[in-house]
This record gives C-alpha cells, structure tokens and sequence, in this order.
C-alpha cells in the first residue's frame, strides 16, 4: 500500500487501521474487508438475482460508526473500497450487527467478488475473508446510479 | 387447498423436514415452519425461471429443442481438450453421480461449490479426521455449544432451534440447560443471544485455537491478550470447555476464508481432540448448500476424492491448488465448461471470471443469473426438493429423500435426466 504521511494509529487493539492522509484532505482510512452471508442476501437471491429487489438490498457496506466519522461520511453516504485486485464504490449503511473499528462488512455476492483476491495459497479457495482494503468517500459517483442497495430486510 | 406435509427444504446444510406446503390449483400458496429463507424461496422459485433451452447464436440466446440443446453441450463438452465442471451442491445425488460418469468420459475435471466454502474444513480433515456425530444427538444431549466464526441465526436460521440450545432434546430440555459461547469478529445476531461471545480481531483465530489449546492442556499463557482477548478470559473459556458434559463445536466460513485457511481447521481439530482427555467433545462444519455434503459424498464414494477431481489422465487426481476449478480458471487453462446449479460468475473472484466468459460454458440450472450472460448452452431443468423427488445429505452426513411437492413446468426434466441425455449423446458421438 506504500508509505503515507500522519500515520495515526487509532485502532485501539487494530495495528492495521491507520488514517492515511489523502491527496486535497480526502480522508482515507485501511480496514479489513470481510465478505458474508445475511439474511437479507439470502432472500434476495430467491427473488431472483437479476431483480431489483436484489439489486436493492446488495451493494452495500457497513462500516463502525467512528471509522464513518473518521472519513467523513455517515449512513447512506458513497464510499470507495479499495483492495490489491481492484476497487468498487459501495453505499455506507449503519451496521445491524455490530463492526469492530478497521473491519468493513459486505454481503457475499457478484459486486464484491469483482475485488476479492483470486489467490488461493495451493487450497483452491480464494480469500473472501481477511482481505486489506483502503476506504475513503466517493460521493462524486452518485450520479452513476450507485446509490441503490443497502436497503435491508431484517 | 391441500397440504403437503414434512417437505423438506431445499436451501440449506439443515436440511429442515417438517415444513407443511399449502398448494392451491397447482400452485405453491403458503409454507407453515419454513425460516425467512425458506418461506422466501418456496414463495419465489418461479420468478425469472428459464422456460426453454437455449443455444447462442451470433452472440444471442436463442430458444431452441432439447434435443438441439443436449448436441450442442455433448459437442462442445466432447470436443474440448480440459473441460471443467462446477457447481453441483443444489443438486441432487443422483445428479452429481450421472455429472462425475459424464466428466470421465470427457477427460475433465470436476468441482463442486465447497472450493469455494468449506474446501479447507475438508483439507484439514484429511490430516487427521475429525470427531463428529449427527445433529440429532446434539439436540438430545450437547450442553455446550460453540458456534465459531458462523452466524447461524442468518446462514442457517433454524439451526439453533431444531438441533442446539433452544430445541427440546431427550436430555437436555431447555435453553438454560445449554451454553452456548460464539466466537466472531462482529458482535452479530447469534452473538447477542449467546451466554459467551468473544471478539476476536480479524484473521486472529489460529492464534486464539492455540491459546485455548494452551490453557485446556494447563499450560501457563505468556501473553496477557491474544486475538483482542484477556488471558483470563480464555482460561475462563477453557475451564468451561474442560468442565462440560457434551460440546460440541460447530464452526463457519469464516475460520476457512481467512489467512491459515485448512491449517485453522487443522488446530481446531486439535483443540476438540484435547478436550477429548478430558469430556465428551465434536465438532461439525456449518455447510451451506443444502447437498454440499452430498456433493463431497457422492464425489468421495465415486472417485475417492471430495472435490477438485481431474479425471484428464484417465484416472481421478486430486491436488487443489492445482485442480481445483478456481485456480484452473484463474490460470485460464480450461477451454470449455459445464456448470450445474450454480452461479460461478457472480461467486468467482474477477480472473476466474474473465476466462469463464472467454470459453464455450453449458448451463444446466433452473434460473436466470449472471452466468446465463456468458452461457453458450443453457439447458433449463425441474428443482429438487419442489418439482422432483431426489436425495439431498444434511450437514451431519445424514441422507435424506427431497420430496416433490408440485408439478414442474412443461417440458422442464430434473437435472439427472438432462446430464444422462448428455453423457449418452457423446458416447453415441464417439461410437458407443
């Protein structure tokens, strides 16, 4: 991930989540994704995976509250996630269940997978779990549509 | 209006066999017992259903015969010189059975959906076996329950009131009977209603397995804090675990999708053969698909390999890391696919993916999905479990027989047919 100035540990227990300092103060901070099944993830593709429906309730991220405050968001805001394989802007929704700081939730599905890591280490399963991201607001990508999803069923 | 009683479900690795089906004019109406999950799908498994076989032409799917369907597939699967096949754990076992002949006869290799779940549970397995039971005497006298990076009120709704703390075993009666402790990195909705709930830090459960170990065998912890728990907690833990009747560990995806992947297992078997010197101790992993298990069954009892079997020198291999279908196709090394009731374009990483939607892929799955798109054959087929009678293993290894509750759509054949239409097609192709 390269070498960052303002290194800020401020994960009490978490080494690994440090605010970065961004380009023109965009606030960055590194986390670590965790992919999931949830309830409303279960449903949804019994609606049908091409629905709206699944659509809606996919595409999204949760976050700790202070990780939110951190960068500078807040429920329902854009954020970019960020792993060695890529990047994908996710709608921010308050947790249901609760996230440690430095750890983002997703639900398993087709969005996320386009950034997980292919890397098996000779097992054959890629990691879906445990993968280093950097996260940081990416509102300017609401005019593309983005802002579905997050909407959930429990 | 009639009832179809003791249907059993086809979502998940509980296999649940008391859901009562209300059938109205042919059609599905009401589910009575059914969790969220599985009220969700008996009410919408018709939705986006793919009516009939398709064959792409000119870049488009076009509708066509079954017969023309089953050529092109025999064809294209006959012609290619390392076919893969995924998928297979929303199947039935007479299915995945006909699949593993068909993949013989081609030469390929064949994989099924625990690659990408609970393949490094089976890995560490292999080491040194494991300790196990069916879920049937958990209920009846487990009185500590450990449910290990899995979140059972989500995945597996019913799990905990059918078969652990809050089912009504023969000995064990009541929830207050039963501990139970859950171990994650979210505080999630199976972790509030838990006695114990220890927060690991993420990608920490080796280190935190160790501890324990550590502490069950009396040992003296160096550490004050393992994993972002205090040492007396874990010794608190331990003493627990060492002071039960009946426990049992049941453990999810996420001590399989970490860093350590089989080698978690590995120290988790460990520490539940430990336990074993002192008390009645087992274990079982969390599966998903509800015949993932028979997958790895089927698999096993044909070929003497749970997944990732590479029958391309004309006897099975089996090597994940090597050949297993993730990394075939993050390799781009497979130049045809056969896919059976999965979605591998949606639940691949983005490599896996690119080379599926660059090679000739055949279909066999009731729904529209993502991997349709990239489809070059799509034979649609009857669901196990509602349309077809079949056999599906619950996730403690037990066989159970899926009824059919109503009748499928014209023209649509359970998946066992459809892989037998193939597998006769290309032995007729090449002389029989």
């Amino acid at each position: 991930m390269g070498d960052y100035p303002n290194l800020n540990n401020v994960g009490l227990g978490y080494p690994h989540l440090k605010q970065i300092g961004g380009d023109q103060g965009l606030k960055r901070i590194k986390a670590v994704l965790i992919t999931g099944r949830s309830y409303s993830q279960g449903m949804g593709i019994e609606f049908g995976k091409l629905s709206q429906q699944y659509r809606r309730i996919m595409n999204y991220c949760e976050m700790n509250e202070e990780d939110m405050k951190e960068i500078g968001v807040t429920a329902g805001s854009l954020v970019k996630l960020k792993s060695r394989r890529g990047e994908l802007v996710l709608k921010t929704a308050r947790p249901l269940q609760e996230v440690p700081r430095g750890v983002v939730f997703v639900p398993y599905g087709p969005w996320i997978n386009k950034i997980i890591d292919e890397e098996t280490h000779s097992t054959g399963m890629p990691s879906l779990k445990g993968i280093e991201v950097e996260i940081e607001p990416a509102e300017e990508h609401r005019a593309e549509g983005r802002e579905e999803g997050g909407e959930r069923l429990e | 209006m009639s009832e179809v009683r003791d249907v059993v479900c086809p979502f998940c690795g509980c296999l649940c066999d008391d859901l009562v089906i209300l059938v109205e004019e042919g059609k599905i109406a009401g589910v009575k017992n059914g969790c969220a999950l599985s009220i969700t799908k008996y009410l919408n498994y018709n939705r986006e259903r793919i009516s009939k076989p398709m064959v792409r032409k000119n870049g488009e799917l076009e509708e066509t015969s079954l017969e023309e369907a089953v050529n092109r597939a025999a064809e294209l699967l006959a012609n290619a010189d390392y076919p893969v096949s995924y998928g297979w754990s929303n199947t039935s076992c007479e299915a995945i059975a006909t699949g593993i002949e068909l993949m013989e006869e081609v030469g390929g290799v064949i994989d099924n959906t625990s690659v990408v779940c609970h393949g490094p549970s089976v890995l560490g397995v292999h080491e040194v076996g494991h300790p196990t039971c069916t879920l049937g005497e958990i209920k009846n006298r487990a009185d500590l329950i450990i449910y290990w990076a899995s979140n059972p009120l989500q995945s597996h709704p019913r799990h905990l009131s059918r078969y652990t703390v809050m089912a009504r075993g023969k000995f064990r009666k009541s929830r207050d009977e039963r501990t139970l402790i859950v171990v994650d990195v979210r505080k999630t909705y199976t972790a509030r209603v838990a006695d114990y709930f220890i927060q690991i830090q993420p990608g920490k459960d080796y280190e935190l397995l160790s501890a324990l170990r550590t502490a069950v065998r009396g040992e003296e912890l160096e550490q004050e804090e393992v994993a972002g728990v205090k040492r007396e907690h874990i010794e608190e833990v331990a003493d627990l675990l060492i002071s039960c009747e009946f426990g049992v560990l049941f453990w999810g995806v996420g001590l399989t999708m970490t860093g350590g992947k089989y080698r978690n297992i590995d120290l988790a078997i460990s520490l539940v053969r430990d336990l074993n010197a002192y008390t009645k101790f087992v274990m079982m992993p969390m599966r998903g698909h509800y015949n993932v298990v028979g997958a790895n069954a089927v698999f096993t009892w044909q070929t003497g390999y749970p997944y990732a079997v590479d029958f391309s020198h004309g006897y099975p291999r089996y090597n994940p890391g090597e050949t297993s279908v993730t990394d075939i196709l993050v390799r781009g090394e497979a130049d045809a696919a056969l896919i059976v009731a999965s979605d591998p374009a949606s639940n691949f990483p983005r490599k896996a993916v690119e080379h599926l939607s660059r090679i000739p892929v055949v279909l066999i799955d009731p729904r529209w999905t993502s991997t349709t798109d990239i489809a070059e054959v799509v034979i649609p087929t009857a669901m196990l479990g509602i349309e077809v009678e079949g056999t599906a293993y619950r996730m403690d290894g037990v066989p159970i027989h899926m009824k059919k509750v109503i009748n499928p759509p014209d023209g649509l054949k359970p998946d066992v047919e459809i892989l037998r239409m193939i597998l006769d097609r290309i032995r007729a192709m090449r002389g029989g």
